[in-house]
């Protein structure tokens, strides 16, 4: 099971990486959101994954055993939140950005380099 | 229960700007009320620090390493007490320097959420909050970035916001690698987990993700590129804020981290360390000279300031973590003075390039002066502290034998002279382009004060350097062995 998650993360990065070369601010984004969601599978999967246990102990009982690890899925949760809030931002500005900069390309993106600066 | 303020005040104070949100001068009143208890907080904790050594509180009553821990030593009060001190002065220059506009955007909610997340990167003992802690700062230091923003921040902030987004997710999975092979999220437990196993290919792969991510948020070579391309843009409060402190967090999140999770003594990331503080030493204070507008080569001198802290971390005696921690202290005040009065500056003769500017030092001997104490401690120039702090780090240097990284040290300093010089001959020395009567702007008390007080901050810190050497020792002795960090987080004996 875990190696199938680390095969799954690999295959996210790989794509979030050669959609964030693309030098376009939107598909960069959305590469960043897949590595993001490579990087949550690797927390999920560093709680070693339990099939069909609830992260509950029996009543008396004091280990772990036979339950599964509760706080990777609270991590994670905590990372898709932050993730998603960071995310509607970067759209956001992604957006504005376009209407402003006029372009979505980055290599076009220069108005902040020395000898092209808007006033100052 | 005190270590929870630095934390709650610059939430409340937020809180309480967003709602007076209507009124400028309430929003501006509560935002200094605010700026102020936090530095009552910050004198408050730091003074038991130094009295009784490291405090922690666990939050909810959680015992650690179930809970939440905070912790003060003395690297993480003093780190607090100087953003509480840059919040202060950031906030009263602000009354003169940011726009209506962008106060009605939120600069003053935005800057206290971005102190909230300071304050809980510096006192959490737990790297998963500090992890939300960096976030919580970084979508505060986005907006601040932004807000008013004509083309130059909006270029600015998308590649800002691009890049520090990597290394959110590096932090993100090196935390997830970490937890997969130690169990433990809380850095004091970690410390005896990993005790013993800092070649395990899993330990160095997590710190490696770690190292990525706190050396893009500190602006190491080759991750530094968002700091070049941003800096320059927002408002000077901004700026100031974000140069003396932003990074600052990264290479705190790197002392704590490398000393107390991992023991990389003798692992491969000495020598990676090394070369990397090396590289943005030279890059950092080439790019300085290559630059033609004040606020950027003083955002490169920032990344060579970085340089000198990382190799007193990579050669990792208690001397040269005294020299790191040092500079770190005194780098805050610097870059806040350096930032503030190139805002001061860029008002009088109206232009931040070079080419534009001039005559400062004719039209305004006194604020020259308040702005040359700075710059000469950025170039290590005695009495100040940038030259204590150097010469720490160069004493470390040679107590190991390390020639090369001795002179590297002083060869960027020099560098870092030859900077300043420029800035002072085009800025302040040369002729204003428009002629004598160029500079006529009026400087009121809000802009001259906060300068006024960092100068003086920097020189009683240099003038004074025992006092302040041997607390940096002390930090140095508590991050080589952090046995006392330990104990007072974990309870019972070391």
């Amino acid at each position: 099971m875990e190696i199938m998650i680390a095969l799954l993360a690999g295959f996210l990065v790989a794509a979030g990486a050669y959609l964030m070369m693309s030098g376009k601010t939107l598909p960069y984004l959305f590469g960043l959101t897949m590595i993001s969601n490579a990087a949550n599978l690797i927390i999920f999967a560093s709680g070693r994954l339990t099939f069909g246990k609830p992260p509950l102990i029996p009543e008396g009982a004091h280990s772990i055993e036979g339950a599964s690890n509760a706080l990777p899925q609270a991590l994670i949760l905590t990372a898709i939140v932050i993730g998603f809030g960071l995310l509607v931002f970067a759209l956001a500005l992604a957006y504005r950005s376009y209407y402003v900069l006029g372009t979505t390309k980055m290599d076009h993106m220069n108005a902040s380099e020395p000898g092209t600066e808007v006033g100052s | 229960m005190l270590l929870f303020w630095p934390i709650v005040i610059p939430l409340l104070t937020a809180v309480l700007t967003l709602l007076a949100w209507r009124s400028t001068e309430m929003q501006r009143g509560i935002s200094l009320m605010g700026a102020l208890a936090l530095l009552l907080a910050a004198l408050a904790i730091f003074s038991q620090v130094v009295e009784t050594g490291p405090v922690s509180a666990q939050a909810g009553g959680w015992p650690a390493p179930f809970g939440i821990t905070l912790v003060a030593d003395l690297l993480s009060a003093i780190m607090v007490l100087l953003t509480a001190i840059v919040a202060v002065t950031v906030v009263i220059f602000s009354f003169s320097d940011v726009t209506v506009e962008e106060e009605h955007f939120g600069f003053h909610p935005l800057t206290h959420s971005l102190l909230t997340g300071i304050c809980g990167a510096f006192l959490t003992g737990d790297i998963f909050n500090m992890y939300v802690w960096f976030e919580v700062m970084l979508i505060a230091s986005f907006g601040l970035l932004v807000i008013g923003g004509g083309k130059t921040q909006f270029d600015g902030t998308v590649k800002y916001v691009g890049l520090n987004l990597i290394a959110t997710v590096a932090f993100i999975a090196g935390v997830g690698l970490l937890y997969g092979t130690a169990g433990a999220l809380n850095m004091a437990d970690l410390h005896g987990k990993l005790a013993g196993r800092s070649g395990e290919a899993v330990v160095l792969a997590s710190a490696a993700f770690l190292l990525f991510a706190f050396g893009s948020k500190a602006a190491l070579f080759p991750v530094y590129f968002w700091l070049p391309a941003s800096y320059h843009t927002p408002a000077f409060s901004t700026s100031a804020l974000f140069s003396a402190l932003l990074t600052k967090v990264g290479v705190y999140a790197m002392l704590r981290v490398f000393t107390l999770v991992y023991d990389i003594d003798g692992t491969v990331f000495v020598p990676i360390l090394i070369v990397l503080a090396v590289l943005t030493m030279f890059f950092g204070a080439m790019g300085a000279l290559s630059q033609n507008s004040l606020r950027r080569v003083l955002g490169y001198s920032i990344i060579a300031s970085i340089g000198f802290m990382v190799l007193g971390l990579a050669i990792g005696t208690p001397l040269a973590l005294a020299g790191a921690a040092f500079y770190l202290f005194q780098d805050v005040l610097v870059k806040t003075g350096l930032f503030l009065g190139a805002g001061v500056t860029a008002r009088l003769t109206g232009s931040e390039l070079f080419a534009r500017s001039g005559g400062v030092w004719r039209a305004r001997a006194g604020f020259s002066i308040l702005f040359l104490i700075p710059a000469l401690s950025l170039a290590g120039v005695p009495p100040f502290a940038g030259f204590w702090a150097k010469l720490l780090l160069v004493q470390a240097a040679l107590d190991t034998n390390a020639w090369f990284l001795t002179f590297a040290a002083l060869a960027t300093g020099f560098l870092l002279l030859y900077a300043m010089g420029r800035v002072w001959a085009a800025v302040f020395w040369s002729a204003h382009p428009g002629g004598e009567s160029a500079i006529t702007a009026p400087l009121g008390a809000t802009s001259l004060l906060p300068v006024a007080v960092i100068a003086i901050l920097v020189t009683y810190l240099g003038l004074s350097a025992g006092t302040f050497v041997d607390l940096a020792l002390r930090v140095g002795a508590e991050l080589t062995d952090p046995s006392a960090y330990v104990q007072t987080v974990l309870g019972g004996a070391p």
